[in-house]
């Protein structure tokens, strides 16, 4: 149970906070390297297209894990929001718009009764991945529908200099880090993965935090699941079905934990950046064949978490 | 009501096979009576590779919170189509292909222990990194090759004595000696004593990093196994084949009354919980509901039914 103790223990810690940025400078460094003209405007408009979906799905996922949870759901989700999305809320935008609202409420509702019931999260979403996917089939039984305009228009929105995807990323960070990191109810919603007991005694309703982590993730996953369809324009049952184990592997590129509340907003969004580039983009310019695609970001995950070892901090598994 | 519950607690697994036996009558009478004996013959052959894998589950689950097994569906893929090519068609070879699935599976759970153990990252996200490996070769693997089962190995898998599947007696047999084997050995004990307290387990004397490498091994080594015997049953192999395991291996563990928390094992519960959600299945296609429908009741029940049989123990993850 030694730690590999490579480095002293601050530097250590520095060094561990800086590995998402150093993993997303490495991904992008290579890219440059194999390709120069990828690393422009318009290369990385095209490299990181399904950037922000990815991003929020992250977000998503990063909610749940504060809370010690986890959401295996989360890409059953987005695929049925997809589906909503290019369906109801393009068709009656009232009617779309309140089922998705709804469902917000469903996934506050599952952290409630989590809470309540004592339940293992992965089992119960586990479940509810079967009843998103059902409900995506359901409401679109064949890939289609139509995104409405004004999703479109707002995914294809081109700011200058600075490509949309990274604005994007850029202010979701800042958003989340704000609410999580710099306001004391985020402070207590992290808190309450760390030591649940202590902050129940100071008199927080667990399950109130519950369900405002798991509303939360439904929120995001709301959004993910618009900003998917405003990208591709058309809605599948099977669309968000990578999700899931892109948004565990981003929150953990992105330097959180499984337990303790440890999360990072500003590292899940580059853990997911991180993937999207190089998932892709990197894969591709690799030569890597489609075959060994999937491998590869198994293999990048178990790169990353081999450094950290490395860096010195081994005990929190 | 206290009763009941008082009966559930000392028999968990009563209400498992209480639920098959109620889902089996609601099909009958939707039938009128008509298949009630075949619907069970061919439950318990569906049930039979659900025990397999959630015996294997069980012990990993059992060994302490965080523990789980993710990569089984991509082991039970690669595994099929190893067994089908190293049987080549031929009878004479079932033993040899059967002895490669095993083996495959075995490697696959070696490969996971030493994952978790060389760079101390939760069970959840190194099964779930091998999986992504595992897929990968699976289709390299899998392109182009023999995947139909030799007819004798086929027919094996669908035989039946006196009505019964023979594959479902053998996994009877199967359970009951690895109930003695939980119950009865060292290494048995070592399991539960360490899901209940791995510091303590350790302390005693368990060798607890054995025991848990074992135990990975086991789950996939009965993996692989369950692999080959799926592409027998159905006639052919494919890297789908094992797809609807993630979630099966599970539930079945945690609706058959094992603790999620660890270090409690439920093995009759096993098949109680196999049969009910096999069984379910069954009454859902007889009901002639649709694809989307069935899946979110599937959802739905699962939830519902780990709600009411679950949240005893504090657990989370």
């Amino acid at each position: 149970m030694e730690r590999a103790l490579a480095l002293k223990p601050d530097l250590a810690l520095l060094a561990r906070k800086l590995l998402p940025a150093f993993s997303l400078l490495l991904v992008v460094a290579a890219i440059a390297w194999l390709n120069p003209r990828a690393i422009s405007y318009l290369g990385f408009n095209l490299m990181l297209n399904l950037a922000i979906p990815i991003i929020l799905a992250t977000l998503a996922q990063m909610f749940v894990m504060a809370g010690n949870d986890l959401d295996l759901s989360i890409g059953a989700f987005v695929g049925f929001v997809g589906c909503v999305a290019a369906t109801w809320l393009n068709e009656a935008p009232l009617l779309g718009a309140a089922v998705l609202f709804g469902s917000i409420l469903v996934y506050a509702g599952l952290g409630a009764l989590i809470h309540w019931r004592n339940l293992p999260s992965i089992v119960v979403t586990l479940g509810m991945s079967f009843v998103w996917q059902g409900l995506a089939i359901l409401v679109l039984p064949d890939p289609g529908g139509a995104a409405p305009e004004w999703l479109m228009a707002a995914m294809g929105f081109a700011p200058p200099f600075v490509p949309f995807p990274i604005l994007a990323a850029i202010l979701i960070a800042a958003a989340t880090h704000f609410g999580l990191m710099r306001t004391s109810y985020g402070a207590i919603l992290r808190a309450s993965g760390g030591n649940a007991a202590a902050v129940a005694r100071a008199g927080w309703s667990l399950l109130r935090i519950r369900m405002t982590l798991f509303g939360l993730a439904g929120l995001f996953g709301v959004l993910s699941g618009l900003s998917l369809i405003g990208i591709t324009t058309s809605g599948d049952a099977n669309i968000g079905a990578g999700y899931t184990l892109l948004s565990i592997a981003g929150v953990i590129l992105g330097g959180g934990e499984f337990v303790g509340g440890r999360v990072s907003p500003t590292g899940a969004v580059m853990g997911a950046l991180t993937l999207a580039l190089a998932a892709s983009s990197l894969l591709t310019f690799l030569q890597v064949p489609p075959d060994w695609q999937i491998a590869a970001n198994g293999a990048i995950l178990i790169l990353v978490l081999a450094a950290r070892v490395l860096i010195g901090r081994g005990k929190a598994a | 009501m206290t009763r009941l519950s008082d009966l559930l607690s000392e028999r968990p697994w009563a209400l498992s096979f209480a639920g098959a036996g109620l889902v089996w009558l609601a099909a009958i009478a939707f039938t009128g009576g008509y298949g009630a004996g075949g619907m069970i013959t061919s439950a318990l052959a569906l049930a039979t590779f659900m025990v397999i894998v959630g015996v294997g589950q069980m012990f990993v689950i059992t060994l302490g919170p965080g523990n789980v097994d993710l990569s089984l569906p991509a082991n039970i893929g690669l595994a099929s189509a190893v067994a089908m090519t190293v049987m080549n068609n031929d009878d004479s070879l079932v033993a040899l292909g059967l002895a490669a699935a095993a083996g495959t599976g075995l490697a696959i759970g070696l490969a996971n222990y030493l994952l978790i153990r060389s760079l101390r990252i939760p069970p959840i996200i190194a099964t779930l990194s091998a999986s992504f490996i595992i897929q990968s070769i699976a289709i390299a693997y899998g392109r182009g090759l023999q995947i139909k089962p030799p007819d004798g190995f086929a027919d094996f898998t669908n035989a039946q004595l006196f009505g019964l599947p023979v594959l479902a007696l053998g996994a009877i047999l199967f359970t009951v000696i690895a109930a003695i084997v939980l119950e009865r050995t060292l290494y048995g004990r070592g399991v539960l004593a360490t899901g209940q307290n791995m510091n303590a387990a350790h302390l005693a004397g368990v060798k607890v990093e054995r025991v848990r490498a074992v135990t990975y091994a086991l789950c996939g080594l009965l993996g692989g196994l369950t692999g080959a015997l799926l592409a027998g049953y159905f006639r052919g192999a494919s890297n789908d084949l094992g797809n609807e395991y993630l979630l099966a291996s599970i539930a079945v563990v945690v609706i058959g009354g094992t603790s999620v928390a660890g270090g409690r094992a439920n093995l009759p519960g096993i098949w109680g919980a196999s049969l009910f959600l096999v069984l379910l299945l069954t009454m859902l296609n007889t009901f002639g509901v649709s694809p989307g429908m069935r899946l979110v009741l599937t959802g739905l029940i699962i939830v519902a039914v780990i709600t009411l049989a679950g949240g005893r123990d504090r657990t989370r993850g």
